[in-house]
């Protein structure tokens, strides 16, 4: 009862701070996507490479957050960011490499041959063959891969607070230094919520963007 | 026209070096059918799809309408080569409409030209434009499928298709009515085509030509009655099947072997008249009756005239069956089992009774070919063929 009453005695702070959480993952996200999806691509050209960035993506995400806020403040603190809003960025965008880079290359690898034979048959280059014929099919997998790093990476902005990023981690941490399990508890809850309403969300979105004629496909992939 | 001059593909392979196509010379001339025939892995795909250079060739060189392609760009020269695969490959992401235009579009027609072509290609098909041109792949049935790879492969009105398998993957009632349906547009479109099969009888069906591959090399190369009639060894042979001289069947028409000469009777004659005519034309049983438009109505026996007298129209028995002029002898042969008979009335369009066919026509037709063949056919009937000996 006295959760509820302080969630909405605070419920303008609270608002403010999950706009402040979604901005902050959606711009990580949205650029690791900008950078992954091309990286994925590219390394299905050629597999030992591939291997060698999936193997580094996948270090990088084995590395905690706090360590990994902790070795970024000395090296952003050179150009004046040492703590706050840009290390919270580039950390969910490195986290978001992995999921992002492996669906990719996993989608456009498997890619049907035959589809892929039809398609230079018929006189595609390269070029046409990836627009017209295989990032259309690899895009419900991408889509997954995007999700699984936007939940990933909601939990990972809320520790972002001890940096000073924001988001509805400070709830969390004001709970932890004040004592105060209500703003700890409203907080956490927050976010798990949170992390499933985004998750639904773009789960729409991936079936909107999955071609038409892919669906049943889609559906049981 | 086709033409592979030396075409040899060796693959490298972890376990050594597979050569899957071997030195295949041939030439298919405009307009016609060539079926590359083989059984299973004996390097049909691999021939044909260097002519496309899906794969790369070792060594050989393509020729079409006498122009050497190696010259020609990679992607110029396969939008001028339909491609229909095995795995019809239609893409899963693009409408119907979408997948037929696929080949207009990357030539950079405008979109008024495209879309007439569409409708005019689902017409070629036999495919209803307006219920299937918005629909995705995964809505149409296997048979609808194949139709429309087809579509896409005929798309930009190629002079050369390159088919492989392409009704390998329906079933047999829904094959031979799209074989049928593409004959019949071939005759129209005259395209030179290169096809793959791995079934005997549709290569009789459908080509011009037949090259039997075996183990990378051609073996050989001949239209289809040649093939049937002379095969040029054992490997041939027994590819064939034993049952070979009744598939030569399937090739011939009524009209090559109809005889125009047929004793009848009408009904105002009298059964005497009729046994006359019977012994006359040595006929063994019985004598076909017409009336005045020459129509078959019916059959007078021979028995009957013998042990009886009166007027034909009294004593005639239905006639069992007639065969058109452009029925092939495969059945006019099953009609002749059924009916325990040793002559069919031949009738014309318009069902008037223009000669008969003879199961002796049929068995010496055959057999011809086969004396004909045996006595100065090739000797040796072992020995591996030069790339020249198949190239007739
Ligand atoms: N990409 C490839 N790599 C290695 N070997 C191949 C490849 N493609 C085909 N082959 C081999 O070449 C031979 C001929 O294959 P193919 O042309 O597909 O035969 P067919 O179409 O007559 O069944 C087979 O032995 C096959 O294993
Ligand atoms: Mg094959």
């Amino acid at each position: 009862m006295e959760l509820i009453q302080y969630a909405l005695d605070n419920l303008g702070l609270l608002l403010d701070r999950t706009i402040e959480h979604i901005a902050l993952v959606g711009v990580a996200v949205g650029l690791a996507t900008l950078t992954g999806v091309p990286i994925g691509i590219a390394i299905t050209k050629n597999e030992r490479l591939a291997k060698a960035v999936l193997y580094v993506a996948s270090i990088i995400v084995t590395i905690p957050s706090i360590a990994l806020f902790g070795i970024m403040i000395p090296i952003l603190s050179i150009i004046g960011h040492g703590i706050g809003y840009v290390p919270a960025v580039i950390a969910v965008l490195l986290y978001s490499q992995l999921p992002i880079i492996r669906n990719t290359y996993t989608a456009i690898n498997n890619v049907d041959p035959a589809l892929r034979e039809a398609a230079r048959g018929i006189g595609m280059s390269q070029n046409q063959r990836l627009r017209q014929v295989e990032i259309p099919l690899a895009i419900p997998i991408i889509m997954a891969g995007v999700r699984t790093a936007v939940v990933l990476n909601i939990g990972v902005m809320a520790i972002a607070a001890y940096i000073g990023a924001g988001g509805l981690g400070t709830f969390i941490s004001r709970g932890i230094s004040q004592s105060d399990p209500r703003q700890l508890i409203v907080g956490a809850v927050a976010v798990s919520l949170l992390a499933i309403i985004v998750d639904y969300s773009l789960l729409a979105l991936q079936k909107r963007l999955t071609p038409r004629g892919m669906e049943r496909a889609a559906t049981t992939a | 026209m086709i033409r592979l001059d030396n075409l040899t593909k060796v693959f490298d392979t972890p376990k050594g070096a597979v050569t899957a196509a071997d030195h295949i010379s041939m030439e298919v001339p405009a307009g016609e059918i060539c079926i590359l025939l083989g059984p299973s892995g004996c390097g049909k795909t691999t021939t044909l799809k260097m002519i496309n250079r899906i794969v790369r060739p070792t060594s050989g060189k393509v020729f079409i309408d006498g122009e050497d392609t190696s010259a020609l760009d990679t992607q110029e020269l396969r939008r001028n080569l339909g491609y229909v695969i095995q795995q019809i490959g239609l893409f899963p992401n693009m409408t119907i409409e979408e997948n037929i235009t696929a080949v207009p579009r990357l030539l950079g027609w405008d979109k008024d030209r495209y879309k007439r072509r569409a409708r005019e290609l689902m017409d070629m098909i036999a495919l209803d434009a307006d219920a299937f041109l918005k629909r995705y792949p995964s809505e149409l049935s296997g048979g609808q499928q194949q139709r429309i790879g087809v579509a896409r492969a005929l798309a930009a009105d190629p002079p050369v298709m390159l088919m492989d398998e392409p009704f390998g993957a329906i079933d047999p009632i829904n094959r031979a009515v799209i074989q049928d349906e593409f004959l019949k547009m071939q005759q129209e479109l005259k395209k030179t085509i290169m096809f793959v099969s791995h079934d005997i009888d549709e290569a009789i069906k459908m080509g011009n030509r037949i090259a039997i591959f075996r183990e990378g090399k051609l073996v050989q190369y001949s239209p289809p009655d040649d093939l049937l009639a002379a095969p040029r060894n054992a490997f041939v042979e027994s590819f064939l099947g034993e049952d070979r001289a009744l598939k030569r069947l399937n090739l011939v028409k009524v009209r090559e072997l109809a005889s125009d000469e047929i004793g009848v009777v009408r009904p105002e004659d009298t059964l005497a008249t009729a046994l006359e005519r019977i012994e006359g034309f040595g006929y063994q049983n019985a004598i076909l009756m017409i009336n005045d438009k020459r129509q078959p109505v019916g059959i007078i026996h021979r028995s009957v005239a013998r042990t009886t007298s009166g007027y034909c129209r009294d004593h005639f028995q239905s006639v069992p069956t007639v065969v058109s002029l452009d029925d092939d002898l495969r059945k006019v042969a099953s009609l002749m089992f059924a009916y325990d008979m040793t002559w069919m009335p031949c009738v014309d369009d318009e069902g008037r009774v223009c000669g008969q066919i003879t199961q002796r026509a049929i068995t010496h037709h055959l057999g011809s070919r086969y004396r004909a063949t045996q006595s100065s056919g090739p000797g040796d009937d072992t020995g591996t063929p030069t790339p020249s000996a198949a190239e007739e």
